[in-house]
């Protein structure tokens, strides 16, 4: 960060000490995360008393309401105070974020309708198919045919690079690491036949808008959304008796689908104990008949069919919804579900998980689940009482997480402070340096919106942590730090400003402070120490004259890549 | 090469015994477990994905309803000296004309064939049934770990102890291995170490030895034990060096990544590293249009299938009498032939079982019939055979698993297995 931005930081400080958040904000055309103070002031969030260094508790903040800190980061925080960036954090919407838009602009998918999609990345005929998987097709032809331009698996690809694009870039970091936990909570598989298409809209309409709103209305609308009927098949769902009466299916007795119903209270709301029976299972599908989508191959919306309607009585959780009711059936469950208790705890679970640890303290979740049942699944709520909760600022939870393959990705990017090249140019014209960034997470083990099953990735460490995996986090260090990453590119020798490249130490001490700010424990910097007395290191030979001159990538890879580094 | 493999671990193993705080985990699993010895018995599971038309692969020419049914995507009735047609097995059964590689190792009675196998979760949604397959809990979501890994922990680990008991060819870990076995996920042999940049000055292995150190102690935790285990495991195939050995008995191959893992996964069994069970998968058979007969786009995969399984018998030889193959598919297809000269999802399909402990030369489980009025739900093959009694049989029969933890909630009879081993 250069002088003048800190000098700005000073200023901030002055101001906000002074006049708390209701100052009017000093307007700035940077894009550095703390340069607009929150538009909505609020009243100061307290945080309580820890053990945890003031720098320690400005890292964990980083890494856990975000990507992890880029340079300059952990001062910007320090300036403006760790309270006031957790407050800001909280509403996004009061945060600048110039860069998003450029760095969005070669994702045209991004704003797209289903029903544009499916025009503008259609699915080649059958006969087409055919004929390519019989290799009657020339190279020549097919790509005249069927350009990978227009091919549909450029939807998911340009999803993933936004996404992880996002997360590299955006100021409104929470918003993006709450994205992304909903979007696993409520997880749908771009792979799933007409799920592609319907992708963009599905996070930009229904989870996106409620990343920090009300539960009640991500359950909604996701309920409603073409993307996930189709995925969990509540669009085939109907009363058991429905006979189809026209078109090529005439005759064909339809049913009831129950993936819905049961992912619903399991994944979605009451959690796998969380109290439902089987003949729940059926009474919540029977509710949910009906509830379909408009022409699924042709990229239509939601529609409620009432001839597909289970019209009969039903009793959910001991709850009757009485007889002859249409689409209110399916909105009477979700209410049910959303004020139920298991929903309070199995949602502030998941919460705790992400944010505090793997094994989340029993007392912190009930408090969490506390504030979820007192404001009716407000989730900006129950944020503020995870992060003002002494559990989150202990010791014990401290670095207590392992990066899931996103968070290795986008963090050691975000600590390089890495430039994507956009898309739409270039080697990589489809996806940018995103693309790049996403195949990385993909080699990780976790491709973004290719999660197959409905529970999602987990979020625990054994998820992310075998041979392999390792191997390949290891691989992607070095991938990065040799800018062999096409479009994703770091420069090294900015970090050592200073630092004098003969003198190895130097060199090593420099970059294990950008990296990781200090908290390497003293056995991986000595295990670093040892390393640099190798030639290969510092580049030197028993002949050679030349002066030292340190691999600095390697230094780089092996701290990117050391066990300190997996964890947030 | 085998010797030096053995000492390495041999060592490491000692040194476990004085420092299990530094001891990689799947040396401290073999340390609480009991000895067993001898040659591993190997299991090879390669999985289908995308539902394999059973119908074309093992045919049931014998059924008058087959031809009936399939129309231009039948396959042609037996015809001794045409090469083009079904090749007959027991005279109602036979195999695709692209699957006659396989015809050598029926008649050597180390090829079994259970039909109408599946399973008895009735979802034709790809995914879900993939699911249950893997996770072994068809009908249930929630299950976390998958029934290779349940089994596999539940046996003792051998002595000298691997970080190679359980591999999968790919870049992610399938959810059927995934567990408490600390199983192997991997792209290829050769991809499974750290990747040098450009070689600078000198040619010294510096990240993977400067790697090596960061997580070689530190305190006793799951990406420090990991990471040690990683480290030997990339020592141990360096050492043990599979790549090196080219197929044997003039073994070849079918192109593409299908017979690359199977090659991989021969040369792993070849170099004694501890494999115990191997896991690849292979996609093409959704063959919702222009499915083909005896010709065509199955006819293509099928060839792929049955080349790569002949070319493993071959490389291994000898070796095959420790090895069972056995290969999965989530669903079959539908017996109708559809609007598109393909077929849509279905519910039973085919298994293969291959190798030295095989009692083959036989297709098991009771034919269901493919009369409208037998069909399952009035268009697919009925499902005679649990998928989970013949996964059981295998697992308990061949690797000497437990029964208990494959398949919770399912009471395995060994008077209900198919009988294969």
């Amino acid at each position: 960060m250069s002088r003048a931005a800190r000098g700005a930081g000073l200023m901030l400080v002055v101001l906000v000490g002074a006049a708390c958040s209701s100052t009017e904000p000093p307007r700035r055309a940077t894009t550095a995360p703390t340069a607009a103070p929150a538009a909505r002031a609020t009243t100061a969030l307290s945080l309580p008393v820890t053990a945890l260094t003031h720098d320690q508790q400005i890292l964990h903040a980083l890494n856990r309401l975000g990507y992890g800190p880029r340079p300059g980061d952990v001062e910007r925080v320090r300036t403006m105070g760790l309270a006031a960036y957790v407050e800001r954090q909280l509403s996004p919407r009061s945060i600048e974020d110039p860069a998003m838009e450029p760095a969005l602009a070669g994702y045209p998918v991004l704003g797209s309708s289903p029903a544009q999609l499916v025009r503008e990345y259609p699915q080649p005929s059958p006969q087409a198919r055919q004929r390519m998987a019989q290799g009657e097709m020339s190279r020549q032809e097919m790509m005249e045919a069927y350009p990978p331009e227009r091919r549909p698996a450029v939807i998911t690809t340009q999803m993933q690079a936004a996404r992880i694009t996002r997360a590299v870039l955006s100021e409104r970091q929470l918003e993006e690491v709450m994205v992304d936990f909903w979007f696993n909570h409520f997880n749908v598989y771009a792979q799933k036949g007409a799920v592609r298409w319907m992708l963009p809209a599905y996070e930009r309409e229904a989870i996106r808008p409620h990343a920090l709103g009300r539960f009640r209305d991500l359950v909604l609308a996701t309920a409603r959304h073409p993307a996930m009927l189709f995925y969990l098949d509540n669009w085939l769902s109907t009363r058991d008796d429905l006979v189809v009466s026209g078109g090529p299916n005439a005759g064909r007795r339809m049913g009831l689908n129950e993936n819905y119903a049961r992912e619903l209270m399991e994944l979605h709301t009451l959690g796998v104990d969380g109290g439902y029976t089987q003949q729940d299972v059926v009474e919540v599908a029977r509710c949910f008949t009906g509830w379909t989508i408009d022409r699924p191959q042709q990229g239509g919306g939601f529609v409620f069919r009432p001839l597909a309607h289970d019209r009969g009585p039903k009793r959910v959780l001991g709850q009757v919804i009485p007889a002859g009711g249409g689409q209110q059936d399916g909105e009477r469950v979700i209410d049910i579900l959303v004020r139920h208790p298991s929903t309070a705890h199995f949602i502030a679970t998941k919460l705790a998980r992400r944010f505090v640890s793997d094994e989340p303290p029993a007392a912190l979740v009930d408090r969490a689940a506390g504030t979820f049942e007192r404001t009716d699944g407000d989730i900006r709520a129950v944020l503020v009482a995870i992060f003002a909760s002494p559990e989150f600022w202990s010791p014990e939870a401290y670095r207590a997480k392992i990066k899931t393959p996103l968070e290795v990705v986008a963090s050691a990017f975000r600590t390089l402070d890495g430039h994507l090249a956009p898309a739409g140019a270039g080697p990589d014209a489809l996806a940018g340096g995103g693309g790049a960034l996403a195949r990385e997470v993909a080699k990780l083990g976790a491709p973004l919106y290719e999660a197959q099953p409905p529970t999602g990735y987990p979020d625990r460490a054994e998820a992310w942590v075998n041979s392999g995996a390792l191997l390949a986090r290891m691989n992607f260090a070095l991938g990065l730090a040799h800018n062999r990453l096409r479009g994703a590119r770091v420069e090294l020798p900015r970090f050592l400003d200073g630092a004098d490249r003969s003198e190895p130490v130097q060199v090593l001490d420099r970059l294990l402070q950008v990296v990781l700010h200090g908290e390497a424990t003293a056995r991986t910097r000595a295990v670093l120490a040892s390393e640099l007395e190798s030639a290969e290191i510092t580049r030197t030979t028993p002949y050679d004259r030349t002066p030292k001159d340190t691999d600095v990538e390697k230094l780089v890879a092996l701290v990117l890549g050391s066990p300190e580094f997996q964890r947030r | 090469m085998y010797d030096c493999t053995r000492r390495t671990f041999m060592r490491s193993g000692a040194l476990a015994l004085f420092a299990l705080g530094g001891a990689p985990r799947f040396l401290i699993r073999a340390a609480r477990a009991q000895e067993r010895g001898g040659r591993p018995k190997i299991l090879v599971a390669l999985f289908q994905r995308g539902a394999v038309d059973g119908l074309s692969m093992i045919v049931p020419h014998g059924d008058p309803a087959y031809y009936a049914s399939r129309g231009s995507i039948a396959v042609a009735r037996p015809a001794p000296g045409h090469a083009e047609t079904t090749v007959d097995l027991d005279g109602f059964f036979g195999l695709h004309p692209a699957m006659s590689p396989l015809k050598p190792i029926w008649d050597d009675r180390r090829l079994a064939i259970v039909h109408a196998c599946g399973s008895p979760d009735t979802t034709r949604s790809h995914f879900d049934a993939q699911d249950y397959m893997e996770s072994g809990t068809p009908g249930l979501k929630s299950t976390a770990d998958g029934w290779l890994a349940r089994g596999l922990a539940a046996m003792p680990p051998r002595e000298p102890a691997s970080p190679f008991r359980a591999v999968s060819l790919g870049a992610a870990l399938p959810r059927i291995l995934r567990g408490d076995v600390g199983a192997i996920a991997m792209n290829s042999v050769a991809d499974f170490d750290v990747k040098e940049g450009a070689a600078v000055m000198g040619s010294g292995p510096t990240a993977r030895r400067g790697f090596e150190s960061l997580y070689e102690q530190g305190v006793r935790d799951l990406l420090y034990g990991t990471g040690r285990e990683t480290f030997e495991a990339v020592k141990m195939l360096k050492a043990a060096a599979p790549q090196r050995l080219a197929p044997a008995n003039g073994a070849v191959y079918p192109r593409g990544r299908f017979g690359e893992s199977l090659r991989q996964i021969a040369q792993l069994i070849r170099a004694d590293v501890g494999l115990e069970v191997a896991f690849a998968d292979v996609g093409g058979w959704d063959t919702h249009a222009g499915q083909g007969n005896e010709r065509g786009q199955l006819a293509l995969r099928l060839k792929e299938f049955a080349d790569g399984l002949a070319a493993l018998d071959r490389d291994l030889g000898p070796r095959m009498s420790d090895v069972v193959v056995l290969t999965m598919s989530e669903f079959g297809r539908t017996v109708r032939e559809n609007g598109n000269r393909g077929t849509d999802h279905g519910h039973a399909t085919a298994m293969l079982v291959l190798g030295g402990p095989v009692k083959g030369g036989r297709v098991y489980g009771r034919w269901p019939g493919l009369r409208r009025e037998q069909l399952f739900e009035g268009r697919d093959l009925a499902v005679t055979t649990d998928f989970r009694s013949l996964f059981t049989e295998v697992a308990v029969r061949h690797l000497a698993a437990p029964a208990e933890p494959l398949f919770p909630g399912y009471a395995a009879r060994s008077s209900a297995f198919p009988g294969v081993i």
